[in-house]
């Protein structure tokens, strides 16, 4: 994502207006937008040293829904065959579904749907090129983001689980472009009743 | 830490001194000791008379804290003494032969009394107390899992804490006392445990559903900053030490990583991805508003740490690879330090331990010290080891 509005500012404060670029498709208001943000170090004016931006509330249709308690998988059994063609997999640094990996998460709530019993953990991976502890919230945002299209698609939020490994589970140990795309990624694991 | 307090730690290093500036040179005017009048300058220093690991351990010590180990002719001081059975020596102004320090040690192991040689000359010649005695924590990776380790600060002596056969990674000390806060998936999702290091005791103190991850613990020792994903995407939330008291302080969708306390306790500095871009902010501990931090000339701030003293954050940007970086803390020019991730800072204020090689291959910890731009690496394990934490 990038910011809703960069302006540039050129020359004296002053102005009364500086010169805004618009970047397409996004329709935020730009009251309380800060000059020179999101690009660190190429802002032209002098602002305050810290500044405070509002922090984004979400939308009412936009809350997050929380976790279940995680004692309704207590005892369950952990079947990773099921969905081991089902594993997404995502762009550099983003935790937004690709458009190419929907249809093996709609595989995966057809299933769900058939099999009411079970529930599902989904596991969340990074590739090594972010911070240990960045890419642990990173994986956690992976499987948060499979687990919000699966509630769209009509599964229960309280048969979901998440799981975030960071880069600590990869499965290519490489270290090159090739194996950086595969570990990142979504692991789903079907959990069965006793 | 107060290490030498506790049973855990090998036996008191006793300094004895030995009186030897006051024989003989009573008449001598009062000598003046310059100090550190630029403290990125390194401090010209000779060492004689010591042999094998002693002498080893005395140069590695003093070059971390910003001396630089030089012939008797080019040095302003020298150090002169010996190792047989046990540690003793003197520091002098080599110019006047004026002597600054005379000590002997015993008890503990010969690199424990020279590392306390070490903070000795440390002292005397810059009226800061030194950091050789301190200890660090670690994650060490053994593949498919990690475990947490301690160690002397140069990477020496490690002891294994967990032994879980499982991912153990974040630690973070308990402030002056022997006790570890850390992030283990043992009981098959991330929690995090407190551990008392002299008994073993490991107690919960977050498994909610979802992720818990990245403690940190308050200077104080009384709370723990900490990431979780219980109310469906990963914020800050802080709680008490025992886990009770549990308050969410960020709300954004695209969440928060990498907690860290201010000396004051009164403010917490981590990553947050809420305008869109992966960036260092700051909240009052006790909940508020977010605040962005400036960090002109680095972009990618994570991992932020912020110095004893107050004045600096230090942080690892992204630019291409891993840099180290460090900020005033009210935020604006970043200073980019060295290649490597994960910066700790020393009781001083002054030296940073961080992580090398952090792309390719095995990872290493190394020591960073910020006036001179100096990087000396610790003692390699085998494993590859990271995210190390500074006993304060």
């Amino acid at each position: 994502m990038v910011l809703a509005v960069v302006s540039v500012v050129v020359g004296c404060k002053r102005k009364p207006q500086p010169p805004l670029t618009y970047i397409p498709g996004v329709s935020k208001p730009i009251t309380n937008e800060v000059a020179g943000f999101g690009k660190e170090g190429t802002t032209g004016i002098e602002t305050d040293k810290t500044i405070a931006i509002p922090i984004p509330l979400p939308t009412t249709n936009e809350v997050a829904t929380p976790l279940a308690d995680r004692d309704l998988i207590e005892g369950m059994i952990p079947d990773r065959d099921t969905f081991k063609l089902n594993i997404i997999y995502f762009d550099f640094d983003r935790s937004s579904i690709r458009t190419s990996e929907r249809s093996k998460l709609d595989a995966i709530a057809k299933v769900l749907k058939s099999k009411t019993e079970t529930k599902i953990q989904i596991e969340g991976h990074c590739d090594e090129r972010g911070t240990e502890e960045y890419n642990r919230t990173l994986g956690e945002r992976r499987a948060l983001a499979a687990r919000e299209y699966l509630i769209r698609s009509g599964i229960n939020a309280d048969r979901i689980f998440t799981i975030s490994y960071g880069e600590d589970k990869p499965a290519d140990p490489g270290h090159n472009e090739e194996a950086w795309a595969k570990n990142r990624r979504d692991e789903f694991i079907l959990l069965l009743p006793k | 830490m107060k290490m030498n307090r506790t049973k855990y730690w090998a036996s008191l290093i006793l300094a004895v001194n030995l009186c030897f500036s006051l024989l003989g040179q009573t008449e001598q005017p009062k000598i003046v000791i310059q100090k550190w009048v630029d403290p990125s300058k390194e401090i010209p220093i000779s060492i004689s008379g010591f042999t094998g690991e002693v002498y080893a351990t005395l140069k590695f010590d003093l070059e971390v804290m910003g001396c630089k180990v030089v012939s008797s002719e080019q040095a302003s001081y020298s150090v002169e003494g010996s190792n047989n059975g046990n540690v003793q020596g003197r520091l002098f102004i080599a110019q006047t032969k004026n002597q600054l320090l005379g000590k002997a040690y015993s008890g503990g192991t010969l690199r424990d009394q020279t590392h306390a040689f070490a903070d000795d000359i440390i002292f005397a010649l810059t009226a800061v107390k030194g950091i050789a005695q301190t200890k660090i924590a670690f994650k060490v990776d053994f593949g498919s899992t990690s475990e947490i380790f301690i160690s002397d600060y140069d990477g020496f002596n490690p002891i294994q804490v967990t032994r879980d056969n499982s991912i153990a990674s974040a630690p973070s000390w308990v402030s002056g006392k022997m006790m570890l806060v850390y992030n283990s998936y043992k009981s098959g999702f991330p929690d995090i445990y407190s551990h008392e290091l002299n008994t073993g005791i490991r107690k919960v103190i977050a498994q909610y559903s979802g992720s818990n991850i990245s403690p940190a613990v308050s200077p104080d020792g009384k709370r723990v900053a900490m990431i979780l994903s219980k109310a469906g995407s990963p914020n800050l939330y802080v709680a008490n030490i025992d886990g009770t008291g549990l308050q969410r302080l960020t709300t954004t969708k695209e969440g928060e990583s990498c907690p860290c306390w201010s000396p004051d306790g009164n403010t917490i500095c981590f990553t947050s991805r809420a305008s869109g871009s992966t960036a260092l902010y700051t909240i009052s501990s006790t909940g508020g508003q977010m605040k962005r931090l400036q960090t002109i000339g680095a972009i990618n701030g994570t991992e932020p740490d912020w110095s004893p003293d107050g004045k600096m954050i230090a942080f690892t940007a992204q630019m291409g690879g891993f840099q180290i970086c460090i900020v005033p803390d009210e935020g604006g020019e970043a200073q980019i330090l060295t290649a490597g991730a994960d910066p700790s800072w020393a009781p001083n204020s002054r030296t940073i331990i961080f992580t090398r090689n952090t792309v390719r291959g095995t990872r290493s910890l190394s020591l960073l010290d910020v006036y001179t731009k100096r990087v000396k690496d610790c003692n390699r394990m085998k494993a590859s080891c990271s995210q190390p934490v500074w006993a304060k």
